[in-house]
């Protein structure tokens, strides 16, 4: 018991679970601004895996951190677009198109860096996102070491869930968004293209969800590996259902699921002995099955999820 | 401006032009990765041909990779058929290979003719039930299938990783993770000799017409695809929809789990947490490719694995990753989720309006 308040009250455990949950806020609001469309992109976990190997190897090629940053925007806009044609004015199954877009761009990322990198036997490194020295946030006591020793890409993934709340819920494009992934005809005999803001919308959260992948590779390790998204795609899926489609809910699951994994990690050192490592990793899948489990019989899903709208059809 | 009319019934011939023509661009497609990799088509088509078809032993390769295919693919078919989204079947293929690797290394000892059909069994069963778990939780609570299935994906993994570290780890095996050989009286006999294919294939084959048969003849067929076309108005019918999903479920699960069972008792003769590189995730092209049709899966497989052959072949002589064929997979699949709309829709060009209409 002790070591479990031990480990709680270590502001190194907080640092950890924020840098966790890091690239699961730009997933979980990449993802959530789709389904709010009305359009669900199972493309998530290779949108990561695009984000991660187009980030790092801009950079690698010398195009700077920001300029990689920009660089698996983009990745994960090409592939959102993608799957916004095949599914808002095509009309195509969301799931198989989004497992199409995942294995798509898996499979041209795994390809192209092969390609780029024919026989390395260890990956080459980059110089990553070093932590913030903010002024006298980063030096508070427990409080600066917790949560203001991060890299850039943290402060943007808070910021970025500041401005999807603002963006939802007090402007009028998000009123939009959320009138298409409920009530699309209204929204037609407003005057507005129902196509325009799906597409537009799954373009954006595309990008913001390529951004996570890229976290991977620019901060939380500094090259890129085989795998190394390892689901965490799936697991936004999955906090998306957990958050009702909140901005809010999904920053507070995303540093749920961060600290729980953190915890773990930390756990894993004082007991490892005794308990398979294994039962560790699978912690965070069981956990994502249980929340949607947890949420299933409330889950208020966006009306119009999955239903492809074709114009001048009720 | 483009515009869909929706169709008629569908004739077989016209669900095997868009399944070719699906194909056919995939391949057409992938010249601009090669070209990247400087390479002409011309040349890598030649060389993946020839590792797929260019002798005995490449073709017997070819059929051998298709066999788990031709499996995971009709697990997909069935379960889409009945629009549940099992996107599960490489765990589901792992939970069958662990349970063949429990019962037939020396758990039981028995003849051939009753440890093979026990073997195929358990992971069959195996396979079933982990399926099982994601099909009452989407017709109990609702929860979606999609999700649940591909977590466990990741669980099962890990789960089999952990057995073949542990309590089922080869004592003889130098502290490698895998597990002990399988008995001989468990293993699937080769179909030839001196060739690694086996007969998994005839079992695959087997289980392709039978799930054929099962759709087209039976009551239980009937309903499944009831179910898949509209579940709200299959229910009003007075159909058992949630029967009939747990049954979907149980068959789909199961046919998973018999992949497993051949790759480790027709082909490897022991597990490791390497065996699948990704048959599950290829069995959901495999099914979408045939158009959903158990007897198309058969080819549609035979098509996948000759990729898959031709391109390590290819990767072989010419240095080219072997990731292509990932890629020509993948693109297969979006290319026939687009060419299925010509099979549901005509579709209409239309221009705009001429100046003549709008004057009048």
């Amino acid at each position: 018991m002790i070591e479990i308040f031990e480990i709680l009250l270590s502001a190194n455990f907080w640092a950890a679970a924020l840098r966790i949950a890091t690239p699961l806020i730009f997933g979980v609001i990449g993802a959530l601004i789709c389904e709010r469309a009305g359009v669900l992109n199972l493309g998530i976990e290779g949108i990561f895996t695009a984000g991660a190997m187009a980030g790092w190897m801009a950079v690698w090629l010398g195009a700077g951190l920001w300029g990689g940053v920009l660089v698996a925007a983009f990745a994960g806009a090409f592939f959102g677009l993608i799957h916004a044609i095949l599914t808002v004015p095509l009309g195509l199954s969301q799931h198989v198109s989004g497992i199409g877009v995942t294995l798509f761009a898996t499979s041209l990322s795994y390809f192209i860096y092969r390609t780029a990198l024919p026989d390395v036997s260890s990956p080459p490194r980059i110089e990553a996102f070093q932590p913030l020295d903010i002024p006298v946030l980063s030096e508070l006591p427990f409080i600066g070491p917790a949560l203001f020793q991060q890299t850039p890409l943290t402060f943007l993934a808070l910021f970025l869930v500041l401005a999807t709340a603002y963006l939802l819920y007090r402007t009028p494009l998000g009123l939009a968004i959320q009138a298409v992934g409920d009530n699309p005809s209204a929204v037609e005999s407003q005057g507005l293209s129902v196509y325009a803001v799906r597409m537009g919308t799954v373009v954006a959260g595309s990008a913001v969800m390529a951004l996570g992948g890229a976290f991977l590779t620019m901060s939380a390790f500094d090259a890129f590996f085989f795998g190394m998204v390892n689901g965490r795609g799936w697991i936004c899926i999955a906090l998306t259902v957990f958050a009702s489609w909140r901005p809010g809910k999904a920053l507070i699951g995303a540093l749920l699921f961060g600290a729980f994994d953190a915890f773990q990690v930390r756990l894993q050192t004082e007991v490892g002995s005794f308990i398979p490592g294994q039962l560790f990793l699978m912690m965070p899948y069981i956990l994502s099955i249980a929340a949607l489990i947890f949420v299933a019989r409330r889950a208020d899903y966006p009306r119009a999820l999955l239903v492809p709208y074709f114009r001048g059809q009720r | 401006m483009i515009r869909f009319e929706p169709r008629g019934p569908v004739s077989v011939s016209r669900m095997l032009a868009v399944s070719l023509a699906a194909a056919f661009a995939a391949l057409v497609l992938a010249a601009i990765p090669m070209a990247f990799a400087g390479l002409s088509a011309f040349n890598a088509y030649s060389l993946m041909a020839k590792g797929a078809f260019g002798s005995l032993f490449a073709f017997t390769e070819m059929l051998t990779r298709a066999t788990p295919l031709i499996l995971t693919g009709l697990a997909a078919a069935v379960a889409f058929r009945a629009k549940l989204w099992n996107i599960g079947a490489e765990g589901q293929l792992y939970a069958g290979a662990l349970a063949a690797v429990a019962v037939g290394t020396g758990a039981i000892s028995a003849p051939a003719y009753l440890l093979i059909p026990m073997v195929a069994l358990a992971g069959a069963l195996a396979g079933g039930l982990v399926m099982l778990g994601p099909t009452l939780l989407k017709t109990r609570l609702g929860v979606d299938e999609v999700v649940t299935t591909l977590l466990l994906n990741f669980i099962i993994l890990l789960f089999v990783q952990m057995m073949l570290e542990g309590p089922m780890q080869d004592p003889m095996g130098m502290g490698w993770p895998q597990s002990e050989p399988i008995l001989d009286e468990a293993a699937l006999p080769k179909l030839l000799d001196r060739m690694r294919i086996h007969w998994g294939l005839v079992v695959a084959l087997a289980a392709a017409l039978g799930v054929y048969f099962l759709l087209k003849r039976t009551v239980w067929g009937f309903e499944i695809r009831a179910v898949g076309e509209n579940a709200a108005a299959a229910r009003h019918a007075g159909i058992p929809v949630t029967a009939t999903f747990v049954r979907v479920g149980l068959l789909s699960g199961a046919l998973a789990g018999l992949a497993g069972v051949g790759e480790v008792a027709g082909l490897k003769g022991y597990l490791t947490a390497d065996l699948s590189p990704g048959f599950g995730y290829s069995g959901i092209v495999v099914a979408m490719l045939a158009g959903l049709s158990p007897i198309g899966v058969v080819f549609a497989a035979l098509f996948i694995a000759s990729i898959f052959v031709g391109a390590d072949s290819m990767s072989r002589a010419t240095g080219v990753s072997n990731y292509l064929a990932d890629l020509i997979v993948a693109m297969a699949l979006l290319c026939v989720l687009v060419s299925g709309l010509f099979l549901r829709f005509k579709v209409r060009f239309i221009g705009a309006p001429s100046t003549r209409e709008i004057a009048k």
